[in-house]
């Protein structure tokens, strides 16, 4: 009963700090009237929702429930998940697994968060043990600078190299009318940005968003039918790891290491540096763009400066990273992972306008949350 | 060595955490209608021309453009009712018993959850005629409560 599955439609809200005009039900209409009229679509036609955000970030328990107003899931087949920072990427893969099983055909997959109406530290700290973890690092940004921290120690890498990711990222954000950040930063303005938790400053790190994301997946007979371009899902893969942030290894991002080996071998990617055409990576923080494409094997271990430096990320450069300008520019969390496969199901549609990578054939979407979990949706042009 | 005696720790938790929630553009119209004038308006769906209470930006159902505004007045049918004899006063501060109430306003399609009073309990009949009270107007605040409650139409015991 299995069958192969394509990305036929993809929509997004304008993503701003707050939007205080619309309540999150009508933020995810928004995103999902979008992708229904990317895919030239009507409601009728969505046989399964999958919607997700980030715990205890709205204060509202059944999501699923809460919000079937705004996410057309009335009268059908509706599933709540949430996985931490990974939300958006689980929410990806559980869609293609919902119409890869042949049990349905056309499915709705929401991701969307109001980063705007809570604390967003306080929220993420209730994610950590309660006995052990929850009075240290809990919180994004230090458990991160701990791993930065290890990172440029070992390899020698110094702040203005992590210092350019950023500005990579943001350049590219003036490209997507849909980012939260649209105005380039500098190295200089990066490095003189307040500091916030050593060595991550204010501009190394991801914005918090009021944002959300649509994506429809569909099984081979109907993605033929209803789209000219689907974006086929090749492979996926997905690594957790421990939950203490203790007993995470530092020096490697090994569940990204994981995920990349069981994709490459499983479509057989010998050079991904070459054989990949862009890359959507969820990072959070600048220094993750240099540790993490390592983990990717496009380059030897301290050996990412050079990648960076050089342009070979930028666009136009040999592989290019985050045409949307990525989580660095908008970071709606429950949404962010979604966006990164919407955006690179964009790029193999080739209707990513501005943003656009000339002849994708290969795009590459993470996920990333939790205690250093890894998420991967490989899309091509061709059905795998 | 020396040894602990054997113990179950237990630690007393609160998650503690400050929220706002947006009402949005539409139901901020709801609410300042009813907190400034009184006034209770629905939404009407332009496709399949169903009319919410409370208003909906969009039709749950079509998912297509953005409703229209529809007044309705203050007036309706009790649809369904309980009476509540428990009391849980960390979250409703009522004094039971007291009545909740779906009251389906005259011209809309979806009925209104709120309190019914002013009558005895074993006078209450689905299909009854009801009709809002409001709070004075010094002590609207933009709340769905700004509606005091539902009562027999023409007025009921005080
Ligand atoms: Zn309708």
């Amino acid at each position: 009963m299995s069958q192969r599955v394509g990305i036929i439609g993809f929509g997004q809200t304008y993503h701003r700090s707050r939007r205080d005009d619309v309540t999150g039900i009508e933020l995810i209409n928004e995103a999902v009237r979008s992708a229904l009229e990317d895919a030239e679509l009507t409601i009728k036609d969505i046989d399964a929702v999958v919607i997700g955000n980030m715990d205890h970030f709205e204060a509202v328990n059944y999501v699923d429930t809460w919000s079937v107003d705004g996410s057309g899931a009335w009268m059908k087949p509706l599933i709540k998940l949430t996985t931490g920072g990974t939300t958006g990427s689980t929410l990806g893969i559980a869609g293609y697994h919902h119409a890869a099983s042949g049990l349905f055909d056309v499915v709705l997959v929401i991701g969307w968060e109001k980063n705007s109406e809570s604390d967003t530290t306080g929220a993420i700290i209730t994610c950590s043990d309660p006995i052990f973890d929850r009075f240290s690092f809990s919180g994004a940004l230090p458990g991160l600078a701990v791993e930065a921290s290890a990172y440029i120690k070992r390899y020698g890498i110094t702040e203005e190299d992590a210092a350019r990711v950023a500005v990579r990222d943001r350049t590219h954000g003036a490209n997507n009318p849909y980012a939260q950040l649209q105005t380039p930063v500098t190295v200089e303005e990066v490095m003189k940005s307040p500091m916030l938790s050593w060595p991550i400053k204010l501009l190394d790190i991801c914005p918090r968003s009021d944002g959300a994301a649509a994506v429809i997946f569909a099984g081979e007979r109907k993605a033929r039918q209803m789209c000219p371009q689907p974006a086929w899902v090749h492979s996926t893969a997905v690594r957790h790891s421990h939950a203490y942030f203790c007993d995470v290894n530092y020096e490697e991002l090994h569940t990204l290491e994981g995920a990349v080996r069981e994709l490459y071998d499983h479509v057989g990617i010998k050079e991904p540096l070459k054989e990949l055409d862009v890359v959507e990576l969820y990072q959070p923080y600048s220094f993750a763009g240099l540790k993490w494409i390592e983990a990717m094997g496009l380059c030897k271990p301290g050996e990412s400066p050079r990648l960076i430096w050089d342009g070979a990320t930028d666009m136009g450069g040999e592989l290019p990273f985050n045409p949307s300008g990525g989580v660095i520019c908008t970071n709606c969390i429950g949404a962010t992972g979604l966006l990164r496969i919407g955006e690179a199901a964009l790029q193999v549609m080739g209707r990513a306008a501005g943003r656009q990578v000339p002849d994708v054939n290969l795009a590459l979407a993470t996920g990333f949350g939790g205690a250093y979990w890894s998420d991967l949706m490989l899309l091509g042009r061709r059905p795998w | 060595m020396t040894t602990s005696p054997e113990e179950h720790i237990i630690y007393d938790g609160r998650i503690k955490m400050p929220y706002t929630w947006a009402a949005g553009k539409t139901s901020s119209y709801f609410l300042t209608q009813l907190r400034d004038y009184g006034r209770l308006w629905g939404t009407r769906c332009p496709d399949c021309a169903m009319v919410y209470m409370p208003p909906r930006k969009n039709c749950p159902r079509c998912v297509v453009t953005d409703t229209t505004w529809v007044e309705l007045p203050p007036r309706g049918v009790l649809e369904t009712f309980t009476v509540v004899h428990f009391s849980e006063p960390s979250l409703q501060p009522m004094e039971p018993p007291y009545i909740y109430g779906i009251v389906r306003l005259d011209g809309a399609d979806t009925g209104l959850t709120h309190l019914v009073s002013e009558i005895e309990p074993n006078r209450l009949r689905s299909g009854m005629r009801m009709e809002a009270a409001f709070k004075k107007l010094e002590q609207r605040r933009g709340e769905i409560t700004d509606l005091l409650y539902f009562r027999p139409e023409g007025g009921g015991r005080q």
